[in-house]
């Protein structure tokens, strides 16, 4: 009963700021009210016992939003991010794709024989996840580490052109 | 009915680590900073309310408290009044999972969560969004010049801050801060200058280099001089919070030495062991005492103890050489526990915060090219550096 009273409180918390985000007029309270909604999915890690992933979402995500924001600033005019047009003409179309994908999901949910009865959940623990990547998904984790130094030198290498 | 059980001690213990918070980190931490930059600048300090001062920080809660709210016409209301909150509450997040010291087994924290590093640099990072916000809704060019200026800052000290804390964890092996204390505790000295077994004290440069790195960025974390660019009183009137008044100033302050605290607890927990008392044979508690005292007596000698400058150290000499007189005595007569562990870790945690306002009162401030050049091309490069070497140090000696 607890765990239900909780999932609810936190999916509000994820949903509500999230529907602030696409109908903001306002870029930047639009870019801050995705905070809460991170912070609700990281609740719901919490509930799920995935503690280290719930700590990554916070340092990634909150880290993420600030840098963001410093862009939302520093682009528009005057630092105040007031005055600029923050519609989209595409909004019959959005919601369409929004339905739709609401649709499959629910349809997914319901029709997949989830197990019901106890058992051990899978380790999401600091060490699972080590072991994880330094040994099944080596490869990808190299991988990405290499997108990332990529695409970090590419973003060095077109900031340094326009000076 | 346990959850309610759960939510009664959750609320609790706030309130708790909220008193503990505005009591020994604002209140105090604000006296202290008065007087010690009173010292180092040979002036008094706060003098007249109470004695030597002491209730001068109260006497000032209660004027803020009295002050009224005032929200510049232009501001984003909202979000203008919701900053100072985001600050104080994500340092008060910070304490959740820093160990007080033991009573019996068990161990005076909050939750000893097995993230817990992870989740202190975590909720560190959130008060950069309650500053960034609060800067940018007053609508007043100065606060968010020092809005962005914090937010570059943070963005990149959270690095380094991150290596320092990687380093220890390597050298725990645990994410805990309980475990990493309990982790000093086995191998018989700090991580500052010993490194788990067969490496022992050959480990001193790397654990020096490690909390040399994590205190600069700590430093910079919570926004002191020589890191003050975003408040920067003589270039931006304070900054992000220029136009904020009353009990609301006092929450960005409230947060500013909560997170001052909890850095200082934080690296008293990673490279000082925590609540743990030094094991040093009694010899050499006798040789920190007489060296301690000797500078008192040449103090006294010389007659510098009139000087403004000089008088405090005299005290401060003379309250190490007690602390190591007792020591003595205490580990010769055969006691082990000499001081409660809650004792060790105030003693290290004030140390720590006396040495950030050493700091704070010594040094220029930096610019922010300097700023920025020395978290990328200095701090992140011997941060990752020693990692690297530390982790190959432990893996070919093989502990």
């Amino acid at each position: 009963m607890g765990e239900l009273a909780v999932f609810i409180i936190l999916a509000m918390v994820t949903l509500i700021p999230a529907a602030v985000v696409v109908t903001s007029r306002h870029l930047v309270r639009a870019a801050l009210s995705l905070v809460p909604t991170f912070l609700g999915v990281t609740g719901l890690y919490v509930l799920l016992h995935a503690e280290f992933v719930a700590g990554i979402q916070v340092l990634i995500y909150a880290g993420a939003i600030t840098v963001l924001i410093l862009f939302v600033i520093m682009l528009t005019e005057g630092g105040t991010g007031v005055r600029t047009r923050q519609i989209t003409d595409q909004v019959p179309l959005g919601a369409m794709a929004a339905v739709w994908l609401a649709f499959v999901v629910l349809a997914v949910t319901l029709r997949t024989p989830w197990r019901t009865q106890p058992g051990a959940a899978p380790s999401y623990g600091v060490a699972a996840v080590g072991t994880a990547f330094l040994t099944d998904y080596v490869l990808v984790f190299e991988v990405t580490s290499l997108v990332l130094l990529v695409s970090l030198i590419g973003a060095i290498v077109i900031a340094r052109r326009e000076s | 009915m346990a959850w309610v059980i759960e939510a009664l001690k959750a609320v609790g213990l706030t309130v708790a680590v909220f008193t503990f918070l505005a009591v020994v980190g604002a209140m105090l931490g604000v006296y202290l900073e008065r007087k010690i930059s009173g010292w180092i600048q040979a002036r008094l300090g706060p003098k007249h309310v109470g004695p030597q001062g002491l209730l001068q920080t109260v006497a000032d809660t209660v004027k803020l408290l009295q002050k009224e709210h005032i929200t510049p016409r232009h501001a984003d209301v909202l979000i203008f009044n919701a900053a100072p909150v985001v600050v104080a509450v994500a340092a008060l997040l910070d304490w959740v999972v820093i160990p007080f010291g033991t009573l019996g087994d068990r161990v005076l924290v909050v939750r000893d969560l097995n993230i817990g590093v992870l989740y202190f640099a975590a909720m560190a990072s959130l008060t950069v969004l309650g500053i960034l916000s609060g800067g940018w809704a007053s609508n007043n060019k100065y606060a968010l010049l020092g809005a962005l200026r914090s937010a570059s800052q943070m963005v990149s000290y959270e690095i380094p801050l991150a290596l320092g804390i990687i380093w220890v964890a390597l050298a725990a092996g645990t994410l805990s801060t309980v475990g990493i204390v309990e982790a000093q505790v086995r191998q018989g000295g700090w991580f500052l200058v010993r490194l788990p077994d067969p490496v022992g004290w050959w480990g001193a440069p790397l654990g020096l280099l490690a909390a040399l790195t994590f205190l600069a960025a700590a430093t910079a974390e919570v926004n002191r001089v020589p890191f003050d660019l975003p408040e920067a009183e003589s270039e931006l009137i304070a900054g992000y919070f220029a136009e904020y008044t009353g009990m609301r100033f006092a929450l960005f302050q409230l947060g500013e030495y909560g997170e001052m605290f909890a850095m200082a607890a934080l690296a008293s927990v990673l490279f000082f062991g925590g609540w743990a008392e030094p094991r040093l044979q009694p010899w050499m508690w006798v040789g920190v005492a007489l060296a301690a005292l000797a500078v008192a007596v040449v103090i006294v000698a010389t007659g510098r103890a009139r000087n403004l400058v000089v008088r405090p150290l005299l005290i401060l000499s003379l309250l190490g050489a007690a602390l190591a007189a007792v020591m003595a005595w205490g580990v010769g007569a055969g006691r082990t526990p000499v001081l409660p562990s809650v004792a060790w870790f105030a003693i290290k945690l004030f140390a720590l915060v006396f040495f950030l306002m050493w700091m704070r009162w010594t040094y220029p401030r930096l610019r922010l090219d300097q700023l920025l050049a020395l978290s990328w091309k200095v701090l992140i490069p011997v941060g990752l550096a020693n990692l690297l070497v530390t982790g190959l140090v432990l893996t070919v000696a093989g502990r």
